[in-house]
């Protein structure tokens, strides 16, 4: 009589793990990341580099601190995904200690203190996001301006030697630096209406077209990686499209109510980071809502959020915030919003 | 059935398998109450005959396979749920085939349905599909069905029912024929439509005559065409051959009917079994048995072989848990148990063999058999070549939903539909992740349940919580656990709270029980104390009664003192057998 070891059902071999969706959402993060560093120069690799460093060290000593194994979730990816997704948000040369700062607050207190992968309520990248915007302001508004037409130094020209050094040091490359950085798309329009100007009158200056074109292409890079992750599956389609469609329907109520005074709907997805995190921040399955339904529900509280944050707020761009109060408000949605059992009524 | 079931088209062989040297037929392989044995050790038996009884309304009689000699009855592992060993009857062949059959009922739709019924639970018929409820009493769950709990508890030793009561009207409009493979890999139901669809058509139209139903749709995976059309060509040829019931209903059989219609005669490509063989088991039926017969295709794609499933495509009827297909008028049964009905009813054979799919990358050369119930599984990997290199894991049943046995010495059971032999999944394949609540279990729920969520009430023992959700409605289809990526084992966390769940109802039962017992009881102990003390007391008035002479002094002195305690000596060792 021959033995065999026995295993619950399923029998089947392939399967899926974690960290091949990680991986994948690595691959699709690539495109916009390349187009990113195409306009923002080497800095934006290096500060992906740097956080993933950083994350993963920290991820290995709070799982040690907890007594887990180390091989298993160290490897599945869902550390360097977060440091990955919190350093596109970090202007190009941030000095280290945002990256440091930024990854402690994600994974120690935003990951590990809710008990590790699958049990944090926040997304952690945008709990370390949120931490360093509101401890630098400054030095996160410093935006090099983004290389292309009508440029006269961007830092897409600075050599990855200066960048490294600007970077460690805390220091500007060169001493005009400060002529370097230029306000992002959504800063300028926030200062440029605050000062009584137009929408049309913003839309004329050559720094905003400038800065406005460089981040429409990475939105649009992020946007085919997004698309991408939506086929293979790994992210729910709803929640993109709940939130494209929020902005979208706001932005249009807007201009209805006042053109001169509101950002267009177009300009309000296109600059700024909302593509990105549309695509692969609301759609983190750990701290978004898991119902069909409720997906539906929590692109457009992000979306709402942030309009509401950038029109009103403090801050240029809400985006952090409004996912982080989304975030909080999944589990009620989750409940709020259950399928309906085949066979029973709602 | 004779020996020969081979020369069936299809991606595995169908080979008949020869008795092994040893069969172990297990006393329970079906759903309910075991049977219990009626035969002796060292006892000689027919192929065919009893060897364990039904007990109750819901178990089945089991049958000698073939000829031989009861050896033993040992406990076996037989990979059943518990996973107990649980009593098996030994059996050694030899080799004669030695046949005792029930009377073969050719005439079978001249038969009331009760009378069929019995027929059923006296062969041993349960579902052939993986769930082995037996046959006979989930039909007379019908609607159409009333009071047949005498047939579906009929035993192999009950005489058959002399005046079976009056046909009742039929309530269940549909039956359908189910041949939709259950799971990936298992071909069971392909190779028998394949080499038998006569026997198929004729068990269907036997289940439609005994449930009455207006309808009989045989469902059959849309992927399996030759076997469709081996079907459809068998259906045409026995309506265009068959004897006309009446004069009236001749036109509208030999007509054209579009439903079975397939492009292309199949007669040439030798599809259907050699006639020369077996005489068709369609023939000579009167063409009012075989109108209500429709082949239906339906998409395969895993679970559509589910009951529920299919229900709810072929009739559109979504049945929540604890709901029947019975009560919309619907009953569902597999292909495997329609021809095994119609064996049982017409040549009077008992469920001694089932169709078995031996097939994985560990075994070499895949096959379906026709095997004898309680070969042992070893038995029937030899008979696909035997274990390849790669084997690693052998489970009995689907891919999806089967169990993983713990060595090859398990019988066959009639639910046993597949043995699968799986290469071993690669290395750290079993690392289990929290869950990152990906929604990914949820997406391919067919039940529409929330998996992740049952999952963590589960794991937080909050039973109720997990009921709420709607637990009951898993049809532990095991989708959600394949498509994890952290690799959660689901459907086990799902088959252990439903039966923890069961197990919490029952004891809350039984504690009622158990509290209504102790009160009669304590009843009982009452009414017997106060008894006893009307019976002392009778016989205190009746002691100086002359004719029983006075009491001894010390026994009177004794008497005394026990009352002035307020307790007779007598009573006190007597507490006891009341109880
Ligand atoms: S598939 Fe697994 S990891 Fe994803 S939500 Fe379901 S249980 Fe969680
Ligand atoms: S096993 Fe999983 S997928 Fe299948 S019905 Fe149950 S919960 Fe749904």
């Amino acid at each position: 009589m021959r033995q065999f070891p026995t295993a619950p059902a399923p029998h089947l071999p392939e399967r899926n793990s974690v960290r091949k969706v990680m991986v994948t959402v690595m691959v699709m993060l690539l495109p916009g990341t390349l187009v990113q560093a195409g306009f923002f120069g080497p800095g934006v690799l290096v500060q992906i580099g740097l956080a993933a460093i950083i994350a993963l060290a920290l991820e290995a000593v709070c799982l040690r601190l907890r007594g887990q194994r180390l091989a298993p979730f160290l490897g599945d990816g869902s550390a360097v995904v977060t440091a990955w997704l919190f350093a596109l948000c970090l202007p190009p040369l941030a000095p280290w200690w945002l990256a440091l700062t930024g990854m402690v607050a994600a994974i120690v207190v935003g990951k590990h203190l809710y008990g590790g992968l699958g049990h944090n309520l926040f997304n952690p990248a945008m709990v370390g996001f949120a931490v360093v915007l509101v401890c630098f302001p400054l030095s996160m508004a410093q935006w090099p301006a983004a290389a292309g037409a009508g440029a006269t130094i961007g830092s897409g020209t600075l050599s990855l030697l200066e960048v490294l050094t600007a970077i460690f040091s805390g220091q500007p490359p060169a001493p005009g630096w400060d002529g370097l950085s230029q306000a992002t798309p959504l800063d300028l329009a926030r200062q440029h209406l605050a000062s009584g100007a137009t929408i049309d009158e913003l839309a004329a200056r050559a720094d905003y077209a400038q800065a406005r074109t460089a981040w429409t292409w990475i939105a649009a890079a992020f946007a085919a990686g997004g698309i991408g992750l939506c086929l293979r599956r790994v992210a729910d389609w709803r929640t993109p499209a709940a939130v494209i469609a929020t902005t979208v329907v706001l932005g249009l109520l807007a201009a209805m109510i006042d053109a001169d005074r509101h950002v267009p709907a177009s300009s309000q997805l296109l600059t700024g980071g909302l593509v990105l995190a549309a695509f692969f921040i609301a759609t983190d399955p750990v701290t978004g809502a898991t119902t069909p339904r409720g997906r539906w529900l929590f692109g457009a509280g992000v979306a709402a959020l942030t309009l509401a944050i950038r029109r009103w707020g403090a801050y240029p761009d809400g985006i952090a915030f409004a996912i982080l109060l989304m975030n909080a408000a999944a589990p009620l949605i989750d409940r709020l919003t259950p399928p309906r059992i085949v066979g029973r009524r709602r | 059935m004779d020996s020969s079931d081979s020369g069936a088209d299809g991606a595995a062989p169908l080979r008949r398998l020869p008795p092994p040297a040893r069969l172990y037929l297990p006393l329970l392989q079906h759903q309910g109450e075991p049977a219990r044995p009626c035969v002796e050790i060292g006892q000689q038996v027919a192929k065919g005959q009893c060897l364990g009884r039904a007990a109750g309304e819901l178990s089945a009689p089991v049958h000698a396979p073939t000829s031989g000699r009861v050896v033993a009855i040992v406990e076996r592992d037989i990979g059943h749920a518990s996973g107990r060993a649980l009593p098996c009857i030994e059996l050694e062949p030899d080799g004669q085939e030695r046949w005792q059959r029930l009377t073969p009922w050719p005439d079978w739709y001249r038969r009331r349905p009760n009378e069929l019924l019995s027929r059923l639970a006296e062969a041993g018929v349960t579902g052939l599909g993986g769930a082995s409820y037996p046959t006979a009493a989930k039909l007379a769950l019908a609607p159409s069905m009333p009071n047949l709990g005498d047939a579906a508890a009929a035993t192999c030793d009950l005489p058959e029912p002399t005046s079976p009561p009056a046909p009742v009207p039929a309530r269940i409009e549909t039956l359908i024929i189910n041949a939709v493979e259950c799971e990936p890999w298992i071909g069971c139901d392909d190779a028998l439509l394949r080499a038998h669809p006569d026997q198929v058509l004729a068990g269907a139209a036997l289940l439609g005559h005994v449930l009455g139903a207006a309808r009989v749709l045989i469902a059959v995976d849309s992927d399996l065409g030759d076997a469709r059309q081996a079907l459809a060509a068998t259906l045409d040829g026995a309506l265009a051959g068959s004897r006309p019931a009446h004069a009236t209903t001749t036109d509208t059989t030999s007509g054209p009917r579009p439903d079975h219609r397939v492009p292309g005669s199949v007669a040439g490509k030798n599809l259907s079994p050699d006639p020369g063989q077996e005489a068709s088991a369609l023939a000579g039926l009167p063409a009012a048995v075989l109108q209500p017969l429709a082949i239906v295709p339906v998409s395969g794609r895993y679970p559509q072989g589910g009951e529920r499933q299919l229900v709810h495509t072929l009739t559109g009827h979504a049945l929540a848990a604890g709901r029947w297909p019975r009560e919309v008028g619907v009953a569902c049964v597999n292909v495997g148990t329609a021809a095994a009905c119609w064996r049982a009813v017409a040549s009077g054979e008992p469920l001694v063999e089932r169709i078995v799919t031996v097939t994985g990358p560990g075994v070499r050369s895949p096959v379906n058999l026709v095997a004898p119930l309680g070969t042992p599984v070893a038995d029937l990997v030899a008979a696909a070549g035997g274990y390849s290199e790669r084997a690693a894991r052998l489970v009995l049943g689907g891919p999806m939903m089967g169990r993983a046995l713990a060595n090859d010495g398990v019988p066959l059971g009639k639910s046993g539909n597949c043995i699968l032999v799986l290469a071993a999944a690669p290395a750290g394949d079993d690392q289990v992740m929290p869950c990152i609540r990906c929604g990914e279990c949820a997406r391919v729920c067919p039940s529409k349940l929330l998996p992740q969520q049952l999952h963590f009430h589960l794991q937080a023992r909050q039973w109720p919580r997990a009921a709420a959700l709607g637990l009951a409605d898993c049809i532990e289809c095991g989708l959600c656990a394949q498509v994890c990526p952290s690799r959660i084992p689901l459907l086990a966390w799902f088959q252990h709270g439903k039966g923890e769940l069961a197990w919490q109802q029952r004891s809350a039962v039984q504690a009622e029980a158990a509290q209504q017992r102790h009160q009669l009881r304590q009843q009982r102990l009452d009414r017997d104390a106060a008894d006893q003390a009307q019976r002392l007391r009778a016989r205190e008035q009746v002691t100086p009664d002359p004719g029983a002479g006075p009491l001894p002094p010390a026994v009177a002195a004794a008497l005394a003192r026990a009352r002035a305690r307020g307790k007779s000596p007598a009573d006190a060792p007597q507490d006891s057998p009341s109880a």
